[in-house]
This record gives C-alpha cells, structure tokens and sequence, in this order.
C-alpha cells in the first residue's frame, strides 16, 4: 500500500501522518508540492499545517501548486484521498469536497481534544471501526467552522456524507457538528480532528490508527482487489 | 491599453455568522461607541490591471475574484474600477 504525503511549505503534520501511515503497515513517501508525479500512489494524503501561511484563506493559496492537478486526477480516477485539518480546507478550496471552513465561531485558535462520532464506516478512512465508535482526538485549528449552502448541508445528511460528528461538544460551531464529510463516491474524505496525533499508544492512547488502519483494510476491496 | 487601478472588497457573504465583526462590534461598545451594529468584517484586495478598456479590467478582476480571491461558498465580492493617473 503506498500513500503519499503531500508536503505545502507550511506543513508540519506530514511527519505524523507519514509514521501513522507506516505504523499501520503502509509505504508512507512524501511528494513535494511542486512535483507533479504521485508516484503510483494508492493513497493521498494531505496533512495539517498553514501552507503559504493560510493567506487570503486556509488552502486557497495551496489548490493552486503543481501537485493539485495530480491529487485532482487521482480523486477524480477513484484514489483515496484524506485531507486532515489543513488538508480538509485544502480539499474544500480544489472542491474535492464542497463546502468551506470557516474562522471558528469563538475565535479562538483551539488546540485540545474532542470527541467525534463514527457516522460512516463505508470510506476506506473510517471502515475499521464501528459505527457510532467515540473517538477523542485533538483538534488544533483557527478555521474549522465547516460552512455550506443549505441544499449541500442537505445532500449530504441524506446521502450519509457525514464521517465525523463532534459530540457533547461543539467546538467551533459547524454547521450540523460536523467534523468530517466525504465525497458522494465516499473516496475522498476530509477531517479536522488530527487522527495522527492520537494514532501511538505511547502518546495516550490510539485511537486515531483506526484511520490508518483503515487504508490497509479496506481499500484493497474497494480498489476491486487490485492492490 | 491602459492600466486600471481595481480594488477588490471580500466580504463575508450576510447570512453567516461573522465572529470577527461581532468581536470588534462588541470592542467599539467597550470604547463607548454606543449604537453600533451590524459591524462585519471583510478584506480589501487592492491591484493594478492591463487592459484595453475599464470594462475589461472588470472582466478581468471578476474572473479572479470567482477563482481566487472570494471563496463563492460563504463570500460575496464587488469590483471597484478607477483610472489610474
């Protein structure tokens, strides 16, 4: 399984989410945003951080680096993607996803832990847990106010496009508590807690491997058996 | 050809929830600013166009408004022309 971590300057969780990714068993590489080659990835991911500094808005700078085209390409072919925290906003901005993240609704950078919910388990990002699974894991954003046109926030309830929901507590006032969508093939997913930094047992606990663990579960089906 | 000046206004689009506007709205009470509302805050994009005529520049400024500097999901934008001297 080879999963390819995309490197904005600005970066700074494609280290964890590269040794998340290797510790579940996977080929973890990273890809330099102004390569144009994923070189035969299964997998793409985009790791939090402020690529070029969140200017004008969080990811509106970073769609536009050569490596989009070919993160587009493979999403667009039926690769995985996820995009994490930074990553989400990044996915919005290419729509990918639909929908935009917003400054948080108190202000406030937040770095702590939250609780999500497991809405979905047919992604090949959330497949190795159970439904309705509670995860606590960090969340450390300015801007993870998950915003979208009524009729989007619609299709996706009735679609079952929320992966992730906040419970007990909302931290930054989403809409729906939304903490985690995917696109209607369920290919490409985006989160903004950081299932990275809760994936080593030595840091607290794992509960975020699931997310890695996933990958290596679950898409060799979903790619047909072909990987 | 001419060179146009344009600015840009990005405003957060009137139907979402502005936590900066409502921040600096609450700050200007605590100045003694009493009877203010509905405060928003926004971004001012300020560039210069090669055009041949002010409704090109526009054009122009519109184009990269709708792929760049407005996310058309929660922002609305205006495009102010003006000659430059």
């Amino acid at each position: 399984m080879r999963v390819a971590v995309i490197r904005f300057p600005g970066s700074n969780c494609d280290e964890d989410t590269s040794r998340a990714a290797a510790r579940a068993g996977a080929t973890a590489y990273y890809v330099w945003h102004r390569d144009t080659d994923l070189d035969q990835a299964d997998v793409v991911m985009l790791p939090g951080g402020f690529a070029y500094g969140d200017y004008l808005r969080a990811g509106a700078i970073a769609r536009f680096s050569p490596v989009m085209a070919a993160v587009v390409a493979h999403a667009r072919a039926g690769g995985a993607v996820l995009g994490i925290c930074n990553g989400f906003q990044i996915l919005c901005e290419a729509g990918l996803l639909p929908g935009a993240l917003m400054r948080n609704a108190g202000l406030q950078f937040l770095s702590r832990p939250v609780d999500v919910r497991v809405e979905r388990t047919d992604t090949p990002f959330t497949c190795a847990y159970p439904t309705g699974a509670i995860l606590r894991m960090p969340i450390a954003h300015g801007e993870g106010r998950y915003v979208a046109a009524d009729d989007t926030l619609r299709a996706l309830e009735a679609e079952g496009r929320v992966v992730l929901r906040y419970v007990g507590d909302n931290p930054n006032g989403s809409a729906a508590d939304i903490a985690g969508i995917t696109n209607a093939e369920r290919t490409v997913v985006g989160m903004m807690p950081h299932p990275e930094r809760a994936a080593d047992p030595l840091l607290g606990g794992a509960p975020g491997a699931g997310v890695f663990a996933s990958v290596m579960q679950c898409l060799p089906t979903l790619q047909g058996g072909s990987a | 050809m001419g060179a146009f000046h344009v600015q840009v206004r990005v405003m957060p689009r009137a139907t979402l929830l502005d936590p900066q506007g409502q921040a600096v709205e609450h700050a200007l009470g605590a100045l003694g600013f009493d009877g203010v509302t509905a405060v928003r805050v926004g971004r001012a994009v300020t560039l210069t166009v090669e055009a041949p005529t002010a409704a090109a520049a526009e054009a122009q400024a519109t184009d990269m408004c709708r792929r760049l500097l407005a996310n058309p999901v929660t922002e609305d934008f205006e495009v102010l022309v003006g000659v430059t001297p």
